[in-house]
């Protein structure tokens, strides 16, 4: 019970199975099936499932803070942007002379806005791997900054929450207006290449897709590291009596911060993988909507379970896609029943009710295999 | 004759080095002063306990001892040169100061191996406690703990279900595996049957010497029996201080508390 | 072309009572002479009519200047064309349709129209309108000029309106102080130096850049402008703090129910933007029942009217959100802010569903519109003010409620210490459903005041909702005067650096600041101290 591994041999057989669907089956059924087939995966689910899975990482990420460490961070969603905005830049710079103005370096809206050279921070990004840098490295320091403010001066509970969220609210503000250079209110769009391939793809978009299922298998693994190691029980100590952890001698500065920080950085590379599948990234995205609506996915899967998490991801984003398609007016009331119904009925989510389920039936099984010598004898 | 029947025992007996030293120390919450230029030095290897009646400041004295409060004036000075009071509480705790408080505050959602675990010293730096792993020895302290606390049936239960004076013993187990030079106890035995109080005594007793105890006490049996040095709170400062015969005959501590 | 015709025939019915017949003949002369050939002849004309200050010339003036005036070819009369009849451009007597070939268009070049203009601004000082009168005074100031400065000299012995009277001294101050005597000139910058008007700055601003000035009229302008330029700065500083007061107000209306509920509860309502939403529309509604149900006169106090039924509305639906929703989430804090969110959409939604996602416009009753000027340019709106005096109005209530009620004494307890006051036998659960009740009530009443200055929409919670967190963060919990202090401070903040950094870089600036200041104080500025307090 001391050597944790990272999942058991059931697990493992489920992760890779899950694996194998996302990143040999799905694509197969998409390239190589016929189209129209029954087998035939059509192109437009393609980018909608990697979608899915970039939205799974991000709950992983909350999980992760707030399923385990007790940090409701109502601003996870910046992370995610900046992350997307990142990889936005360096599409941005990819369009080379392409766009409507053909300026081999200046992205169309700067033309628009008359500017004459390119801002600082928008260098480095005509580099792949500078940009990924970034990816990660941006969201990382602002969570540090943060975090660091926030933890060290013990700032938790609701009030965490409320500075996250007037963090990314001050971020979205700050990128609606035209002059911070990253396309003011229409964001960052009409991207043309990634990595010299054509994003809108269909074999891009498969390799897109891939990409975010192996994304999301890492970052899966990372977090059951992370929990499953003793600053993971450290984490869940905190949640639970923060200043008994303090009485102990462990500083919840540090182990917060690190969670914190390991969360941005899964939401920005999340944010990243997400952008050249949906096309465009803008200051929307910055909204303490979204970034709410993360933690019901992962209240709705199952707080602290991490594979919660991912179903919840999935679960919820699957009803919205078929909800706003289906009946737009409905949706809303739907996700504000869920948010009720999920906290007040079902605070362990379906994972809960699942796990629940399976000891009442070992239960019973135990009972009946008890019984069963009774009749015997 | 007058001599010997007020000289009182304890008070006589040498402190040796003093381990821990409160001066003039004041805190006061809205107006309210919880202590009151408090002073008070505990020997190392002392076992002390301290009395008073509720709002007497010594969950408050326990408080700016661990870093939780910060006094508005005074110092608290640990061993030779160390100042309590610029720390915070990782780092009052990380000088071999530990606490156990009134209420049992054991991780309820976490195993009683878990809560162990997490007690043992070891290094408490953040990626330290990343990579950490359980090695034989670490394993064979916690299993010793679990015996000596009586816990061993149930190291993988959570500790939430554990009942109140079993959340006590594994405090107190949490308590010892930090391997603390200071160990600063409120109200162990609330909630104690009295055959584990007695256990509880005798635990303390062995303890002191080789540790330095500051046991906070409202069960006047239990304070009998550890049978050391009583110091009692009033109003934020000492009122008297010796044996508890001795400060049960002091005329002051019968008004406020005892003779209540 | 019918109302030139109706001014006209006002102006002489009014003109026939009041006619000086001193100088009757010679007005008749000068209006013959608008129609000469020679532009001299008419420049001199146009400029005459302006000094005689006799209000008849203005049709015909104004005739001329829009190319209405023709000369009739028989004997030089001058007539106004309006359509195809004409009319005697002296007395005004129509004359019917006459044959085109009997008449000539009377030619304008643009210095003509300039003196025109200027003629007739002057004629506008004897208008028997008073704001006519008021708005020519104040325009006289913009052309200082010695006919001016007659033409206000006179109007000042006929004008009997004192705000006209001071706007006449003003620019009659105005024309002295370019021309004339020294001493006329420096009484005049004297009698300028206690305004502060940027008009007035220009000026004297001017008088220093002439070269030929008299040394003392120099000194006189010199002290005038120092004098006014620190008014000015003042009246800049004047009005950033009341537009920051303003703006405290607003966030104190819609903070104050949440800072009572997080402070008795500890749960943060995120739904309390819907409250105040809430409140808006019931203003809405209870504006439409009025329009349909009660005379004219009596529709512009629906407003009042809606304050009570706004808080009673507003104040339901908390009560019912907090029994059926959050009293089953209590010691869950975070788990509460996700289930109110989910309210919040909810009530979203509905608003969404029953009326629609346009803006709906709820009028500003009369007596809130416009405003007045306090000083020199600083001008104060009626409903900015309305809301300032109505906030500070309903902070004092809820302080009475809470000095003073057995209600205000449990919830005080409750916000102190929960579990003594459970076991003082307060009814901690009716408590809280009241409270919840009041806070949500105290949004609905906010709706309806922030319903006057801005739009009513599903969204208007959302807009608020983020600075009254703020807010709360920013002043602590369970104490008004935190609240206050951080509302209006929060207010001021923003508006100081408005002017530095733009509106939005001025709030990032804002919420960059309170992230900070919560290093230095986590529970805000006013946080309760204890031992109780931290768990």
């Amino acid at each position: 019970m001391t050597r944790h591994s990272l999942l058991t041999p059931r697990g493992w057989l489920v992760f890779l199975a899950a694996g194998f669907v996302l990143i040999v089956l799905l694509p197969a059924a998409n390239r190589l099936a016929a189209p129209g087939g029954w087998l035939y995966l059509p192109d437009y689910l393609v980018p909608l499932i990697g979608k899915y899975c970039c939205y799974a990482m991000l709950a992983l990420a909350m999980d992760l803070i707030w399923g385990y460490a007790g940090i409701l961070s109502l601003g996870q969603g910046a992370f995610f942007a900046l992350g997307g905005y990142c990889m936005g830049m360096y599409l941005m710079r990819q369009i080379g002379d392409r766009g409507v103005y053909k300026n081999p370096v200046l992205p169309d809206f700067m033309v628009f806005l008359n500017w004459k050279e390119l801002p600082w921070y928008w260098q480095g990004f005509d580099m792949f791997w500078f940009a990924a840098l970034m990816v990660v490295l941006v969201p990382a320091a602002l969570a540090f900054v943060l975090g660091w403010l926030a933890f060290r001066s013990r700032v938790t509970g609701v009030y965490l929450s409320i500075i996250t969220q007037a963090m990314t609210f001050a971020l979205m503000l700050a990128f609606f207006r035209n002059n911070m250079g990253f396309g003011g209110n229409n964001g960052l769009t009409d991207f043309k290449d990634l990595l010299g391939l054509q994003v809108q793809s269909p074999t891009t978009r498969v390799g897109l897709l891939i990409a975010s299922a192996v994304g999301l298998g890492l970052s899966f693994l990372l977090c059951r590291w992370i929990v499953g190691s003793k600053l993971g029980r450290v984490c869940r100590a905190l949640r639970d009596a923060e200043s008994r952890v303090r009485f102990l001698g462990y500083s919840p500065t540090g182990a917060k911060l690190f969670v914190f920080v390991v969360a941005a950085m899964i939401s920005g590379i999340a944010g990243a993988l997400y952008v050249p599948q949906v096309g465009i990234i803008n200051p929307g995205e910055f909204s303490p909507a979204n970034s709410i609506e993360i933690a019901i996915w992962v209240a709705v899967g199952g707080r602290g379970t991490l594979v919660g998490a991912i179903l919840g991801a999935f679960i919820v984003n699957a009803a919205k896609t078929w909800l706003t398609g289906a009946a737009p007016e409905v949706w809303l009331f739907f996700l504000g029943a869920l948010f009720i119904v999920v906290t007040l009925l079902l605070p362990r989510g379906v994972l809960g009710v699942m796990r629940d389920w399976q000891t009442r039936r070992a239960a019973s099984r135990a009972t009946a295999v008890a019984a069963k010598p009774v009749e015997a004898t | 004759m007058n001599a010997i029947a007020l000289a009182d025992p304890i008070a006589d007996t040498a402190m040796g080095d003093t381990l821990l030293y409160l001066e003039d120390v004041t805190v006061s919450f809205d107006g309210f002063k919880a202590l009151n230029a408090l002073s008070l030095a505990i020997g190392k290897g002392e076992m002390r306990t301290v009395i008073g009646p509720n709002g007497a400041g010594k969950t408050t004295m326990m408080d700016v001892i661990t870093g939780k409060t910060r006094p508005d004036t005074g110092r608290v000075q640990f061993g030779d040169r160390i100042d309590l009071t610029r720390l915070d509480e990782a780092a009052v705790a990380n000088l071999g100061i530990g606490r156990k408080f009134q209420k049992p505050t054991v991780f309820e959602n976490l195993t009683v191996f878990e809560n162990l675990e997490l007690a043992l010293k070891t290094s408490r730096g953040t990626f330290a406690t990343l990579m950490a792993r359980l090695d034989g020895t670490a394993l064979r302290k916690i299993d010793e703990m679990l015996a000596l606390i009586g816990l061993g049936g149930h190291k993988a239960r959570s500790a939430g279900a554990l009942s109140h004076g079993q959340k006590q013993w594994l405090e107190i187990g949490m308590l010892l595996l930090a391997e603390p030079q200071l160990l600063l106890l409120d109200e162990p035995v609330a909630g104690m049957t009295d055959i584990e109080t007695e256990q509880t005594a005798k635990l303390f007793k062995e303890l002191a010497g080789s540790h330095t105890l500051v046991v906070v006490e409202h069960d006047m049996q239990f304070v009998r029996e550890l049978g050391v040095r009583v110091t009692v709170l009033h109003e934020g400062s000492v009122l008297a201080e010796g044996s508890l015969d001795h400060v049960q005959k002091n005329q002051r501590v019968v008004d406020v508390y005892l003779g209540r | 072309m019918s109302r030139l015709k109706a001014i006209a025939a006002a102006l002489l019915l009014l003109l026939s009572a009041v006619a000086v017949p001193a100088y009757a003949q010679t007005f008749e002369d000068w209006v013959r002479k608008l129609a000469a050939d020679d532009f001299g002849d008419k420049l001199e004309a146009a400029e005459k009519l302006g000094d005689l200050g006799d209000g008849r010339a203005v049709p015909a003036l104004k005739a001329l200047s829009d190319g209405a005036l023709y000369v009739r070819k028989s004997d030089g009369a001058a007539l106004i064309q309006d359509g195809s009849r004409y009319f005697d451009a002296a007395s005004g007597k129509g004359l019917g349709e006459l044959p085109a070939a009997d008449v000539d268009k009377v030619r304008v070049n643009n210095r003509l129209r300039g003196v025109i203009s200027a003629s007739l601004s002057k004629l506008s000082l004897f208008s028997a309108d008073r704001a006519t009168r008021l708005a020519a005074a104040k325009q006289a100031f913009a052309n200082p000029t010695p006919q001016t400065a007659a033409a206000l000299d006179r109007a000042l012995r006929s004008e009997k309106a004192p705000e006209v009277l001071a706007a006449i001294r003003f620019s009659l101050a105005a024309a002295q102080v370019t021309a004339g005597e020294v001493a006329d000139r420096v009484k005049a910058i004297e009698s300028l130096a206690g305004t502060a008007d940027p008009q007035v700055r220009n000026l004297l601003a001017a008088v220093l850049d002439t070269r030929d000035a008299p040394s003392e009229v120099r000194q006189a302008a010199q002290a005038a402008l120092t004098s006014i330029e620190r008014r000015l700065a003042m009246v800049g500083i004047l009005e950033n703090v009341f537009q920051g007061i303003s703006l405290g107000s607003v966030l104190l209306l819609a903070a104050v129910g949440l800072a009572i509920t997080f402070g008795v509860m500890g749960v943060i309502n995120m739904a309390h933007g819907e409250m105040i939403m809430l409140g808006a529309y019931t203003a809405y509604s209870v504006q439409l029942v009025c329009r349909a149900l009660l005379p004219a006169d009596l529709v512009g106090y629906y407003l009042v009217l809606s304050l009570p039924i706004a808080f009673l509305v507003s104040g339901a639906v908390g009560v019912l959100l907090e029994r059926g929703v959050i009293r089953y989430l209590y010691g869950r804090p975070l788990e509460t802010m996700l289930a109110t969110w989910g309210i919040s959409l909810v009530l979203q939604q509905a608003v969404r569903s029953i009326f629609d996602a346009q803006n709906k416009e709820v009028a500003n009753p009369e007596w809130m519109t416009g405003g007045f000027d306090l000083m020199g340019g600083f001008f104060v709106a009626w409903n900015r003010l309305y809301i300032i005096i109505f906030c500070f109005l309903m902070l004092g209530i809820i302080a009475l409620v809470l000095r003073r009620t057995s209600f205000g004494l449990h919830m005080r307890a409750v916000t102190q210490n929960r579990d003594m006051a459970a076991a003082m036998g307060i009814p901690t659960a009716r408590v809280d459903a009241l409270t919840f009740g009041l806070g949500s009530g105290l949004a609905g009443m906010a709706g309806v005041a922030l319903s006057q200055i801005g739009n009513v929409s599903p969204n208007l919670g959302q807009i608020y909702i983020v600075d009254s967190f703020l807010v709360v963060v920013f002043g602590g919990v369970g104490n008004l005067v935190g609240t206050l202090v951080a509302s209006l401070s929060l207010g001021l903040i923003n508006k100081i650096l408005e002017p530095f950094a733009g509106a939005v870089l001025g709030k990032v600036a804002v919420l960059v600041f309170i992230i900070l200041f919560i290093q230095w104080r986590p529970r805000g500025l006013f946080a309760l101290k204890g031992r109780f307090v931290e768990q």
